[in-house]
């Protein structure tokens, strides 16, 4: 693969370029679910392919083929320079690199037990038994588990010296269990909604998440909240648990910090960001115990945004956004680090397979942990606690967010009184970040994965992380639907 | 590009491997595609694409058992191993006593899918074309043009051998002014179908019409939603319309299948044969895809069956399902909404005093079995009075039940292919509802 890589930048250079960058990627995947006690999916899938990314005549083209011979290689070569001449038909001025130096590096992410060597048999044998335990209530109408796996080997060379190789493995799981009874469906997923968690880790994730010890109590939730009240109407402090904050944090920290967002790259489809360039350094996004980082570094833990270099070949960095509730730092590019005035790009591009161009995605965009102790962060006269998240949605600009939950409960002078059920809450970005009022301490906090980011034109689905610990906010509006 | 003597060859390699490990089923999916996408945005082209690639998905069944393996290694030897780790994971799988045998063949008609200019659509072409889009724009343009050709096999130990060839193309335009934007999009299996300069001449009138927007409150309105928004928002149903789903209780429709669940003009088909629609006129497995009427006057009526599901229920499979093994089973992808007589200025005219939408966003469920979406406006909100737009509207949030929804239409458009970014294209009406909630007004 690497010289693969090599020789297909040899023929880029050769094609009268400014620069040029290759990736040669292959990845294999294996998905396993069940459903009501039967096995539903056992697939397992390969892809390998070369994208090749050339700026020429002030202008980007890139072409991607899984044919790798040496003419397939030649014939999407010719293809992104031709690209590039006809992007140069529409431009108002030459794109510009922010300078980053060669780097020659090899790097694997850490993984205890390779999730491909432990067998079919084994995981659907522990797939199985969590599908009997969320069974074992008879209430419960459908039983859902699933195991995914991936690994993605990638060289990357640009004609300014680099050659990077990097081998990521992401391990996933969950469970769900539904409950249908007088026309009112409701769900209970660990370790949370839309498939569960997801790490740069072996299968040592699945040993850490123990779902068979959760089953029987989810499965228990999930009846529970057929009799239970809707969510009450009004402004209360509402507690998240740490998953439905790190969807919190993507939707209304980690899109608006985009640049290519902010600078109107996807006006057309993912939207702007209310982050206009002027805020930077000035606005007030949090209050002042928020502090949140974008970090890719494998300090930070084992996120899905974790890498040793990002797919322009900028290394992986940790950049403050938010830094005691003060708005510090956007996620850039090589192309886009000029715009806000940064000599050098903070390695946010990602591009999702070989047949992808690479983008400005979020690394792990963290709220870094707090002083409280969960006691603490519950320790309210009345309030609302929800758990595990069941709708999201935010507007084009990342200002009005509504967020649904699977379940909730009722908190008195610290303490869980009632489940409520349907809840949700809504606010603004902004107003929301800037009443949060306890965050509770390293010992609660979880680098959580989301798995299907989308953006961009093509759509690119992305994983990203996000470390998060149980937060109180205060008067927000909640209610049932 | 795949042809049909080296699917047949490679189909055959992935038998006689199978057969050297005593498998006989063999189910192969071969899908070839060139696709190319210019983007643009801040009026000048930012990213411009092309990719090319090909994949074969291989499904072995032993017994009662069965697994897929796919790769985009097309060579002997790859297909070959694929085959033998499907046979693996096959063997590791336990018993579906709900498997079906192989798909038997059966004739299917082509669909008429293909045009060759489109396939040829050159990166020049498409960078014309949006150069001329920017200019015919006041402000900020951003979009994209696309093209594609594809062509998918699908065969089986069985003798299934089921091909088709398509092409497609799709042009998406925003113009964005100081404070307000507007958008359009069209896509079609010819892109000389789509006139672009049209398109972007909208967008840029939305834009213009919708600019220094005011506050309204939130609450319950009189509404007209374009074609766009129609398709993104009812689009969210059709997943619950399955047998499978119903058989799992996942579904809107459980217990409520004898009643009529929406107003009486809605009539909702799907059909892979509709001159608008696009895709396949095969299913997952090779099953020929029957049209159907979901809805009719309002009353549920044929849902679609996989053939699991159709063993299962033991009646014919509609050819609606997916690639087996898989989680959901089956679902309409052809969808067709019978519209109305309305012209838009005549829906305008019904609407009297109310909100016109142009686009939808970010619409995600927020109860399953009352189907409540919420979602924003985005890209062009307008209060109409008197039958015309008086000005543009900051974006509202909705909480909207689609069984509500649909029986509140009161007038509707004939229907057309439209084309969203929540759900697949479908060919629907503009509709005129007459109670939309709108529940929350964001800051633009």
């Amino acid at each position: 693969m690497r010289q693969l890589a090599l020789d297909a930048l040899e023929l880029a250079k050769g094609r009268g370029v400014q620069y040029a960058d290759v990736r040669v990627v292959e990845s294999e995947t294996q998905d396993l679910s069940t459903r009501n006690g039967r096995v539903s999916q056992v697939t397992g899938s390969d892809s390998t392919g070369i994208g090749i990314r050339i700026l020429a005549e002030g202008a980007w083209g890139f072409a991607a083929t899984d044919d790798l011979s040496r003419d397939g290689i030649d014939k999407a070569v010719f293809k992104a320079r031709a690209i590039a001449k006809a992007s140069a038909m529409a431009k108002l001025g030459d794109v510009v690199l922010a300078p980053e130096q060669s780097w020659t590096a090899e790097w694997d992410s850490p993984c205890a037990v390779d999730p491909f060597r432990i067998s079919v048999q084994k995981k659907l044998d522990y797939l199985l038994k969590v599908d009997e335990a969320l069974r074992s209530n008879k209430a419960v109408t459908l039983t859902e588990t699933s195991f995914h796996g991936t690994r993605t080997r990638q060289w990357f060379a640009n004609s300014e010296g680099s050659v990077i190789g990097q081998t990521r493995t992401v391990t996933g799981a969950g469970c769900a269990c539904y409950v249908f009874k007088d026309g009112d469906l409701q769900k209970r997923s660990y370790p949370n909604s839309f498939g569960g968690q997801y790490q740069l880790k072996g299968w040592e994730l699945i040993d850490e998440i123990d779902m068979l010890r959760r089953a029987p109590s989810l499965a228990e939730e999930a009846a529970m909240l057929h009799a239970a009240d809707p969510c009450p109407a009004g402004e209360h402090p509402l507690i998240l648990d740490s998953s439905q904050l790190g969807l919190q944090i993507h939707e209304s920290i980690g899109h608006p910090i985009e640049l290519d967002r902010v600078l109107g790259s996807e006006a057309n489809y993912a939207g702007m960001s209310f982050l206009t360039l002027d805020q930077l350094r000035r606005l007030r996004y949090g209050s002042p115990m928020v502090h949140v980082v974008s970090d890719a570094t494998i300090a930070h833990g084992p996120g899905l945004g974790t890498f040793a270099f990002d797919d322009e070949g900028v290394p992986a960095q940790r950049t403050d956004i938010i830094r005691e509730g003060l708005f510090t730092g956007y996620l850039t590019s090589r192309e886009s680090a000029g715009a806000i005035g940064e000599n050098r790009s903070n390695g946010c591009m990602r591009a999702a397979d070989w047949d992808r161009l690479p983008l400005i995605r979020m690394t792990n965009t963290s709220l870094e942990p707090g002083a409280q102790t969960l006691d603490e962060v519950f320790d309210v006269p009345h309030g609302i606690y929800m758990e595990t998240n069941k709708s999201w949605s935010i507007d084009d600009k990342r200002y009005n967010f509504q967020f649904g939950c699977e379940a909730a409960w009722e908190i008195r002078d610290g303490r869980r009184v009632r489940m409520l059920k349907n809840p949700v809450y809504s606010g603004i970005s902004t107003e929301f970040w800037n009443v949060c009022e306890a965050i509770a301490n390293r010992d609660h906090w979880t680098l959580w994965g989301v798995p299907n980011c989308g953006k961009g034109q093509p759509e690119q689905v992305m994983g990203t992380g996000h470390g998060a610990s149980p937060s109180r906010f205060r008067g927000i509006q909640t209610g049932a639907l | 590009m795949i042809d049909e003597s080296n699917a047949r060859a490679w189909f055959d390699w992935a038998l006689h491997e199978a057969r050297k490990h005593g498998v006989g089923d063999v189910e192969m999916s071969l899908h070839a595609s060139e696709s190319a996408l210019t983007r643009f945005a801040n009026n000048t082209i930012h990213q411009n694409v092309s990719d090319e690639s090909g994949a074969a998905s291989i499904r072995v069944a032993i017994g009662k058992r069965t697994a897929r393996v796919s790769t985009n290694r097309l060579d002997e030897a790859s297909l070959r191993r694929a085959t033998a780790q499907a046979i693996d994971l096959a063997r590791a799988n336990e018993e579906d006593p709900g498997l079906p045998p192989m798909a038997p063949p059966e004739a299917i008609a082509p669909g008429e899918r293909w045009d060759a200019e489109t396939a040829a659509l050159s990166a020049e072409a498409r960078a014309g074309a949006v150069r001329e889009a920017i200019g015919a724009i006041g402000g900020s343009a951003a979009g994209i043009y696309s093209n594609e050709r594809s062509t998918q096999f699908l065969l089986n130990s069985n003798g299934v051998f089921a091909r088709h060839d398509e092409t497609g193309a799709t042009f998406s335009v925003t113009a964005t002014a100081s404070d307000s934007s507007g958008w359009a999009k069209a896509s079609a299996v010819r892109a000389g179908d789509i006139d672009t300069l049209a398109l972007a001449r909208s967008a840029s009138e939305k834009a213009a019409l919708s600019k220094a927007p005011r506050r309204m409150d939130p609450g319950v309105y009189r509404v007209i939603l374009e074609p766009a928004a129609v398709l993104d928002l009812v689009g969210q149903i059709f997943g619950d319309c399955s047998a499978t789903a119903l058989d799992e209780e996942r579904s809107f429709l459980n217990g409520r299948f004898d009643e009529r669940i929406f107003g009486s003009n809605i009539t909702i088909r799907d059909d892979v044969r509709h001159p608008l629609q696009d895709g396949a006129p095969f299913d997952g497995e090779g099953v020929a895809r029957r049209a159907l009427t979901l809805f009719e006057n309002g009353y549920p009526r044929e849902m679609p069956y996989s053939r699991s599901a159709a063993l299962r229920a033991g009646r014919p499979a509609t050819g609606h399902g997916y690639a087996l093994p898989n989680d959901v089973g089956e679902s309409p992808v052809n969808v067709v909404i019978e519209g109305g007589s309305s012209t838009m200025p005549e829906l305008m005219a019904k609407l009297g005093r109310g909100i016109l939408v142009t686009r939808l966003w970010y619409i995600r469920e927020v109860d399953p079995f009352r189907k409540v979406m919420t979602g924003m406006t985005r890209d062009g909100t307008f209060f109409v009075d008197g039958g015309e737009i008086q000005h543009g509207v900051r974006n509202f949030r909705f909480n909207v039940s689609v069984v509500d929804l649909l029986n509140a239409v009161e007038a509707m458009t004939a229907p057309g292919r439209a084309s969203g970014e929540e759900s697949f294209d479908m060919v629907v009406p503009a509709m005129l509802v007459g109670e939309f909630p709108f529940t929350e007004v964001t800051m633009f």
